[in-house]
């Protein structure tokens, strides 16, 4: 059952979400240019070359920065407080937004502090990436 | 010496009822900040032939205000950057006033973002629905104010800054508010110890770090030079303006700490041949604390990572030593949503002499609005005629 804060999946990125639910992290790059991206798009933001693969990421990375959210009116998130969204520099180059692994107090998170991705079922069909502290 | 060119100028400016308004619609909210405006400029509603304006109800934004207003302008412009599109709004309107294009136009702004929320029209805080690049945020339970709240933990980490001296923006903005009867916080004194105390609502952001939700609208009166000499008060020049994006989505921002105001200063103060020593007033958008210091930054003021230093002496506050939104601003005036215009109001009434916590003399006036999540700045140099 689809809730309101689950992603809409399109086009671009099925591919994307469909990995996140078989443990995977997918993630794009241009074969002209090198560039490696994220979020998903068809055609590269760096050289418009439309000549663009699906890699899988080794789910390693540094935090860039974080917020521990201690109010939010909206369900299922107001239940959740205190929790966190982190931005994660993932070792390939790109930057994502994940949370903070729910059962990990968000006040282990540090800048800069070693992570890696791993991710938790919402729903049959769809899982969201964490991030927590690498082995 | 300032060189910009003196062809547009700013002739009309005015506020709406503001704070809790619930007997205003957001439509009222818009033909009461016209109105005024037009009655400030000393004008006629028929010498109006631009409009320039977002947010509001409908799709069709602009033509509803047209309409509304029983206007038929021959110059519509709606760029939608958040809340500064009203910076935008002013870089757009003397590039159309100097090709022709318009004589005089309207900018004008209403919201009723404090009566939605208490009349249960809107909730306190909006997801955007997850699709398109909102399916890279809205799932994860973002926040509009853990948003800022990632730059400013970027900040601390970085360069050392504290809560405290954070803290001392909304304080000098407080201290600002106290001057204005209007501000939604007029009569309430505000400490550093207040802000620390607040409630924490996106960690390092307290609650007194965060702007206030009112309701509230503005208008702006733009014209050319000729027939700003006619107007009934002196003209306050526009001689510089610049815009600059970075990001929508955080992810997507190389760099937190920098805000986009940084490329649209360097712009605006090139074309109106200023530095900083020549800034007598300062509008900054103040969505939230950090907003203002990361702007300090950008704009130059200090150099990037000294911004906690340099606002803990209090300089911010109308009588210091860089007087920066002596209404109150968005920490402590009001704030319905897309603030910019606000700060054309206030800095074109500090030119003029017009304030409520009024600067000696001051010459020269830079805005800074900065829209969506730190995604879009616009800068506006102002002149006193």
């Amino acid at each position: 059952m689809a809730e309101w804060f689950h992603p809409i999946v399109d086009t671009e990125s099925e591919p994307f979400w469909k990995g996140c639910k078989e443990g995977k992290l997918v993630i794009k790059r241009c074969k002209d240019c090198s560039k490696v991206y994220y979020y998903p798009r068809r055609w590269c933001p760096n050289c418009w070359s439309e000549n663009t693969e699906w890699i899988e990421s080794k789910r390693r990375g540094k935090v860039y920065s974080y917020s521990t959210i201690h109010q939010n009116p909206a369900q299922p998130f107001a239940s959740l407080v205190p929790y966190a969204v982190v931005l994660v520099d993932l070792d390939e180059g790109p930057r994502m937004m994940v949370n903070w692994d729910f059962a990990i107090p968000p006040d282990k998170i540090k800048c800069d502090m070693p992570v890696e991705i791993a991710f938790r079922d919402i729903s049959e069909e769809l899982a969201l990436p964490i991030a927590r502290p690498a082995k | 010496m300032p060189n910009g060119k003196r062809t547009v100028a700013i002739v009309g400016v005015a506020e709406s009822d503001s704070g809790f308004v619930p007997d205003l619609s957001i439509m009222e909210q818009h033909a009461q900040a016209a109105t005024r405006a037009l009655a400030d400029s000393g004008l006629q509603k028929k010498d109006i032939d631009g409009l320039f304006t977002c947010g509001g109800v409908g799709v069709l934004h602009p033509l509803e205000m047209a309409e509304y207003l029983g206007m038929h302008p021959r110059y519509i412009d709606s760029t939608s950057v958040g809340g500064s599109s009203w910076e935008t709004y002013i870089e757009h309107a003397v590039l159309a006033i100097e090709a022709g294009k318009c004589n005089t136009a309207l900018l004008v702004y209403g919201s009723t973002a404090n009566s939605d929320v208490k009349k249960k029209l809107r909730a306190g805080d909006f997801a955007l629905l997850p699709r398109g690049v909102a399916q890279y945020e809205t799932p994860f339970g973002i926040t509009l104010i853990s948003k800022y709240g990632m730059a400013a933990r970027r900040h601390m980490h970085q360069y050392g800054t504290t809560s405290e001296q954070l803290a001392a923006i909304g304080v000098a903005a407080r201290k600002n508010a106290n001057r204005n009867p209007k501000a939604f916080m007029y009569g309430k004194p505000l400490t550093i110890e207040d802000v620390l105390k607040s409630k924490m609502v996106a960690d390092p952001l307290h609650l007194n770090d965060c702007c206030l939700r009112t309701d509230g609208g503005g208008a702006v009166i733009i014209t050319r030079a000729d027939v700003a000499k006619g107007a009934k008060k002196k003209p306050v020049w526009v001689i510089g303006c610049g815009g600059a994006e970075d990001h929508v989505i955080m992810s997507q921002s190389p760099d937190l700490t920098i805000s986009p105001a940084k490329r649209a200063a360097e712009i605006a103060f090139g074309e109106a041949g200023i530095t900083t020593k020549d800034v007598d007033y300062l509008g900054i958008y103040d969505s939230f604390s950090i907003t203002v210091l990361l702007t300090l930054e950008a704009l130059g003021f200090c150099k990037p990572g000294e911004g906690g230093p340099f606002v803990a002496d209090g300089k911010l506050a109308w009588d210091g030593a860089l007087p920066t939104n002596t209404d109150g601003g968005g920490l402590s005036s009001n704030h319905p949503g897309m603030r910019g215009i606000f700060l054309l109001i206030e800095a074109t009434k500090q030119l003029r002499g017009e304030s409520t916590a009024q600067v000696k003399d001051p010459k020269i006036a830079v805005c800074n609005g900065t829209g969506g999540f730190l995604s879009h700045c616009g800068t506006v140099v102002l002149a006193k005629d």
